[in-house]
């Protein structure tokens, strides 16, 4: 469906490398996620693949139709959501989906059966104008200005940033349901917990891609196993781990650390040794490592 | 599909209007700046005199001062103020700034001028402000001679040759005539430059950009659709400003308004062109408008004409006032609304006009960007 091969752009003449030699294969019917911190390169192959941008090199293929010669096709079949919400703030919901609806040259009528399910949770607001809406609500009239036309493929940059989780998980769950209607999604999030909710995912970091798999295969290539050590002096022990000689990579996470060591390591031993050092309420487990710890361990790797 | 499309540029122009509406600040500018500014420079800052207060000190008090001192008393321009009863006094007026101006008839006025045919009438002015003191030197000239033309008519004196002055198309020398045309060009072209900068750019900073960019609708639509309302707006404000003149201004529209309309639109779409350029370059709203405000209004005010003649400008700048549009729509204005002169008067400065309107949004349109930068 869509294929990104060898994909490379820079920002101000070439001193800002955003994307460099992204590949990327996503077929029909995926939930695909492109995951990745702020100021990774998300928004720039998004804006690629919508034939906002042109590369510097590379090709990609979208729908069978290539993105700098066949631009105007694509964007009929494409459902677009940029970052920011991008509705008329001075504009109801119903005259937003109203307007995006006649640009795209449709009716709401049309396609209501579409965003019957999202639409229908927002029309109590139908009047209101949309500067006045909550975040969860302003996404929700996106998604239904973005598939207002019935694209064949629904491209999402960060729709849950800035939305509260109730709101974000309801998200998810309307991504599933349309999903099931046949249409290819992407969607880009800077929280890695979000990860596990799409069919495949890509990590990237500084515009390179890290790894593309399902959530579950890239948590089982995790190389070695993930410790949680935890202690109420938390600072004190991480510059004690980082001096032991067995570890591999030790961060924080939250209330505790989570590390790695070598496989010769004896676990009993080194509880021990930390207890002999004052941490009286040490304890290590170990534990399933998370998307996070999987990102972490490919930057580092990657370093 | 021909149809389909008419639709889509009817919604997409009436979203403009809401915009428009919406944001009462925005709407409040559109139509409350001309009407203040015509209202401004029609009345406040006029330098036309009305009411200047002139002492008259007659030592002859005789049946000519007495008439003459009643012509100069009606006409609108002058208050009379007989308080003062020496030459003596007049300074300490002038000084107080209360009066301009002060005239003194000598003893035996009516005598003198009878018997010898010749009497002198003493008239002091405040230098200080030399265009007042020339306006009404002016004034009582006109009515001097007047009376002086009517008073060899009755009597059988031998004629006498008397140089009388007339300004052409503004015989009173009142301000709406001169001031009109300048405010036109500059209201038009302050409220068409700053509303389109702004309007393109917005939807860049809004990030709905990216989504019309995506959408089928065409550049040249996306174009046409956020003219419209401005250029609706515009003309409406044209109307306003030459029902204000006519009424409030009582100035009189000589020429075709038709024609005075029509060079209007042109120039109004010349300036909403010249908006466009600025909003397809800019990529913020602050950008845009400063742009608009910095490269439109000194221009327009030094180099139009109507403040300063282009005339007297040392020659680079002659040159450069060539470039302004509002150059040759004040010569426009001027030809028709004033001097009342017929289109063929004016086909030299429609032609510029049409050619900048046409180059501008040309190149605007081949600026408009079919993707992101």
């Amino acid at each position: 469906m869509i294929t990104f091969s060898n994909i490379k752009k820079t920002y101000l003449k070439g001193t800002v490398l955003a994307l460099d030699d992204v590949s990327l294969d996503i077929n029909k019917g995926q939930l695909f996620g492109l995951i990745g911190p702020d100021g990774a390169g998300k928004t720039t192959l998004f804006r690629i693949l919508t034939t906002l941008l042109l590369p510097d090199s590379g090709t990609a293929i979208v729908n069978g139709l290539d993105i700098i010669t066949d631009y105007k096709k694509i964007r009929d079949s494409i459902g677009y959501m940029p970052g920011k919400f991008s509705l008329y703030q001075d504009l109801s919901v119903e005259e937003n989906l109203h307007f995006f609806a006649t640009i795209f040259n449709t009716t709401i009528e049309e396609n209501y059966e579409l965003i019957k399910d999202i639409y229908i949770q927002i029309e109590p607001f139908k009047n209101r104008r949309a500067g006045k809406l909550s975040g969860g609500m302003k996404q929700k009239l996106a998604l239904c200005c973005a598939l207002i036309h019935n694209p064949e493929i629904l491209i999402l940059d960060e729709p849950t940033t800035g939305v509260d989780a109730v709101s974000r998980k309801e998200f998810w769950e309307m991504l599933k349901r349309l999903k099931l209607k046949g249409l290819t999604i992407l969607v880009s999030t800077p929280y890695m917990d979000e990860a596990n909710l799409c069919d495949q995912i890509a990590l990237i970091q500084n515009g390179k891609i890290l790894s593309v798999d399902e959530p579950h295969k890239i948590v089982s290539n995790f190389d070695g196993k993930l410790y949680s050590v935890k202690s109420a002096k938390i600072f004190q022990l991480m510059t004690l781990l980082k001096s032991y000689p067995d570890l591999k990579s030790c961060f924080a996470f939250g209330d505790a650390l989570h590390a790695t060591f070598l496989e010769t390591t004896n676990y009993e031993e080194l509880a021990q040794n930390l207890l002999k050092k004052g941490f009286e309420d040490i304890e290590i487990k170990e534990i399933t490592p998370s998307i996070e710890d999987c990102f972490i361990q490919l930057v580092n790797s990657n370093k | 599909m021909k149809k389909q499309n008419r639709s889509q540029l009817l919604t997409f122009i009436k979203k403009e209007f809401m915009h428009v509406f919406r944001d009462r600040k925005t709407l409040l500018m559109l139509f409350g700046l001309p009407i203040a500014q015509i209202i401004l420079f029609g009345f406040a800052l006029s330098n036309e005199i009305k009411n200047s207060k002139i002492i008259i000190i007659d030592y002859s008090n005789d049946i000519t001062t007495k008439q003459l001192i009643e012509k100069i008393d009606a006409s609108k321009y002058f208050d009379i103020d007989t308080r003062i009863e020496s030459a003596d006094g007049i300074e300490a007026e002038f000084k107080k700034g209360i009066a301009k101006m002060a005239i003194i008839f000598p003893p035996n006025f009516a005598d003198n001028l009878q018997h010898t045919g010749k009497a002198d009438i003493q008239v002091i002015t405040d230098g200080s402000d030399p265009n007042v003191a020339t306006a009404i030197t002016t004034y009582i000239s006109i009515i001097v001679n007047d009376y002086n033309a009517a008073y060899n008519h009755t009597s059988s004196l031998p004629l006498q040759i008397n140089a009388e002055m007339r300004m052409m198309y503004n015989p009173e020398l009142r301000g709406a005539p001169t001031f009109v045309p300048g405010v036109m060009a500059l209201i038009l072209m302050l409220v068409c430059t700053m509303m389109t900068s702004a309007a393109i750019v917005k939807e860049k900073e809004l990030g709905t950009m990216e989504i019309l960019l995506v959408s089928p609708f065409d550049p040249v639509s996306i174009i046409i659709s956020k003219l419209t309302p401005y250029l609706l707006i515009s003309i409406l404000n044209l109307l306003i400003i030459l029902f204000l003149s006519v009424t409030l201004l009582e100035l009189e529209i000589k020429g075709n308004i038709f024609l005075l309309i029509f060079e209007s639109i042109l120039f109004i779409l010349t300036s909403l062109s010249i908006g466009l350029l600025i909003s397809v370059n800019a990529t913020t709203q602050k950008g845009a408008m400063m742009t608009s405000l910095m490269s439109m209004m000194l221009p327009t005010m030094l180099l139009t004409g109507f403040m300063f003649p282009i005339e007297n400008m040392p020659w680079p700048m002659q040159v450069f006032s060539n470039l302004v549009p509002s150059r040759w729509y004040f010569i426009t204005i001027k030809n028709v609304m004033l001097k009342g002169l017929g289109f063929s008067s004016v086909w030299k400065e429609t032609l510029i006009l049409i050619s900048m309107c046409v180059l501008l949004f040309s190149i605007s349109l081949r600026k408009f960007k079919i993707r992101l930068e």
